[in-house]
């Protein structure tokens, strides 16, 4: 490369002055500089456009570059180098503590309790929400009158946020809710299930919520992956004999495995991400005494409350979860791989 | 009408016996009305809550599921007391913002990664896998520390800024140029066309079914996403919908329950109305793959 190229500014201006497909009026300069900036034509060998302008393709890709490394790698390092500082969320000076936020973490109660909860969250919700949203998509698989209808209503709730969704289901589950008289109606109960004063009842509800919420969202995943199952298999197994549940087991399951991996991948890496359930039925505490936090829940609280916060903490609580994470997804891969196998 | 005629009828309409025995029809109907029951029901009672009036118990013994006397009382209760309308206005903007520049960096983006011809793509694409190893909530103390260096703490631009351009949409838009065929753009050189109208008139029109998933998924998540916004904005007037709404409910408003449901209601109102424009591509933006919970 020559050094004109050095400046994008002149370096494009003197490329522009080779002849272009058509010929046409001098442009204005800053027509010119606006077309130096858009790829050009150049066919290369076997068809590969040729960049005459080597820095066009860092032009095009920067802003995602850019993004991508300003936020989503460099907060990561950041995160790293933070958990050994005790940094404040609004600034203020930061010195280095060593593992101290290591040592501290190891002995927080709460800490724990939040690890506990995030893991319980996925060994709970990670079955359910392979199994459920499959059995649905079987049922609506079949084409019958009005099975569109059906299939956009059960996606709905996928489309509200999950405050809204939060919002109803807090008055479902109040002790004067709907669930509650209906109950009390029906004779079933005495007195009011505790759903959102209960720590343990609003883990479960959170977990209820989650499902809930992913249910449609993953019955049109588990769609697609059912049109690969033979038809045939299905009509042969009914001619045996076997019955939906049988044929649900043998034939269905084994034929959307990949599909069911995947699910497990995706919705076990979701649990560890919980949170709004959590703030929405536990309250901004996120439970009696903080008791139903997630680890996103107790990094925002340890981590960003803008006077008790402690960056410094919360990124060491942070790696934690990371660490949680890239293990969850390890499991998953050699999971698939053995399954493939 | 003659008995041809019946026949080609029937022939054209199917019965109700053509889909399987009667038994086993009932059964799917009752659950695909039961599961109708249990997703939907939530939502429309939230709906139906929102246009009673005062004189109606949304819950307890005495509450009835219909209103008895529907009103819009509640909506208009909402937006007299509460800045409804510059809560909306804030998500508005953040989700212009979003939309905006996640769709032209990400076609830009995805385009260059299409094409073989130039050196670094590698680099570029490891940048982009790497950013996505990474949940968001294990990186954003570290995020609100870079919004808060940038100046940006309780303002619209600190929302919207980490999501100015996602890998993820960058991969789907390059997987969707990848698909144009190599033969239909070398006749496109053939004819003297610049990279750029290539660019413009064939690439951008082939990809309209990603462009459409990119549009949809953006909007939905910069709609409904609570824990960022949660975390950089603190000022009532900067305010998104999501934010507003959950304040309704711990302030004294969350007394009149039906006011926080007419919120409820005014806030799926825009996503829901994409969905029915947009249906078809919203089951491709699921089949894409991405995390969701």
């Amino acid at each position: 490369m020559t050094a004109q190229i050095t400046n994008p500014v002149s370096g494009a201006e003197a490329l522009t002055s080779t002849p272009g497909p058509a010929p046409s009026p001098p442009p204005s300069r800053l027509r010119r500089l606006a077309r130096a900036a858009l790829p050009g034509p150049a066919p290369g060998a076997n068809g590969a456009a040729m960049y005459r302008r080597w820095w066009l393709p860092w032009l095009w890709t920067a802003p995602a570059v850019v993004c991508a490394v300003v936020f989503g790698v460099f907060p990561f390092l950041n995160t790293v180098l933070l958990s050994f500082t005790n940094a404040k969320p609004l600034g203020g000076a930061a010195s280095f503590v060593g593992l101290d936020n290591y040592t501290r973490m190891l002995q927080d109660d709460d800490f724990w309790l939040a690890t506990r909860n995030s893991i319980l969250y996925a060994v709970i919700v990670v079955p359910l929400m392979v199994l459920l949203p499959l059995m649905l998509a079987v049922l609506v698989e079949k084409n019958l009158p009005g099975i569109g209808f059906f299939r956009s209503a059960f996606y709905t709730p996928v489309l509200a946020s999950s405050v809204v969704v939060g919002l109803s289901w807090q008055w479902l589950l109040a002790d004067d809710g709907l669930v509650n008289t209906w109950l009390e109606k029906a004779h079933l109960i005495k007195s009011a299930i505790p759903f959102l004063s209960d720590s343990w009842l609003i883990l479960l509800s959170a977990m209820g919520l989650t499902l809930w919420k992913g249910l449609g969202w993953y019955m049109v995943f588990y769609l697609a992956a059912l049109g690969n199952v033979p038809k045939e298999l299905h009509e042969a197994a009914q001619m045996d004999g076997a019955g939906a549940v049988r044929r649900f087991f043998h034939i269905t399951v084994p034929g959307v495995r990949t599909a069911m991996m995947l699910v497990g991948t995706l919705t076990g890496i979701g649990s560890l991400r919980v949170f709004t359930e959590i703030y929405m039925l536990g309250s901004s505490t996120g439970g009696p005494g903080g008791a139903d936090r997630t680890l996103p829940f107790y990094i925002r609280d340890v981590g960003l409350d803008p006077i008790t916060g402690n960056a410094g903490y919360g990124s060491a609580v942070s790696v934690a979860l990371f660490a949680l994470t890239l293990g969850l997804t390890l499991l998953a891969q050699r999971l698939t791989k053995e399954d493939e196998s | 009408m003659s008995t041809a005629a019946v026949d080609k009828r029937r022939r054209l309409m199917p019965r109700w016996r053509d889909y399987g025995r009667p038994r086993e029809l009932l059964v799917r109907y009752l659950l695909l009305l039961l599961v109708l029951g249990l997703t939907v029901g939530p939502l429309l009672w939230q709906l139906l809550a929102s246009l009673k009036g005062t004189s109606e118990d949304v819950f307890g013994a005495n509450a009835t599921l219909l209103p008895h006397d529907p009103t819009l009382r509640a909506y208009r209760t909402v937006f007299d007391q509460v800045p409804v309308w510059s809560y909306i206005q804030n998500s508005l903007i953040v989700v212009a913002l979003s939309v905006t520049s996640q769709l032209v960096f990400s076609t830009t983006a995805g385009y260059m990664l299409s094409k073989p011809a130039w050196k670094g793509r590698r680099a570029v694409w490891v940048v982009l896998i790497a950013s996505m190893m990474f949940p968001f909530e294990s990186i954003m103390v570290s995020l609100f520390i870079s919004i808060r260096d940038l100046g940006l703490v309780d303002s619209l631009a600190g929302v919207w800024l980490p999501g100015f351009v996602g890998a993820i949409n960058v991969m789907l838009m390059r997987g969707a140029f990848l698909a144009v065929p190599r033969e239909i753009e070398d006749a496109a050189m053939l004819d003297g066309t610049s990279e750029w109208q290539r660019f413009r008139y064939l690439y951008l029109p082939s990809a309209w079914g990603a462009i459409m998933v990119v549009v949809i998924n953006t909007f939905i998540s910069a709609w409904d996403d609570f824990l960022w916004p949660l975390i950089v904005l603190r000022s009532e007037a900067n305010m998104t919908l999501t934010l507003g709404l959950s304040r309704l409910q711990s302030s004294s408003f969350g007394y009149d329950q039906r006011m926080v449901m007419a919120g409820s209601v005014i806030s799926v109102v825009p996503v829901l109305v994409l969905f029915v424009i947009t249906q078809r591509w919203f089951y491709r933006g699921v089949a894409s793959g991405a995390v969701k919970i």
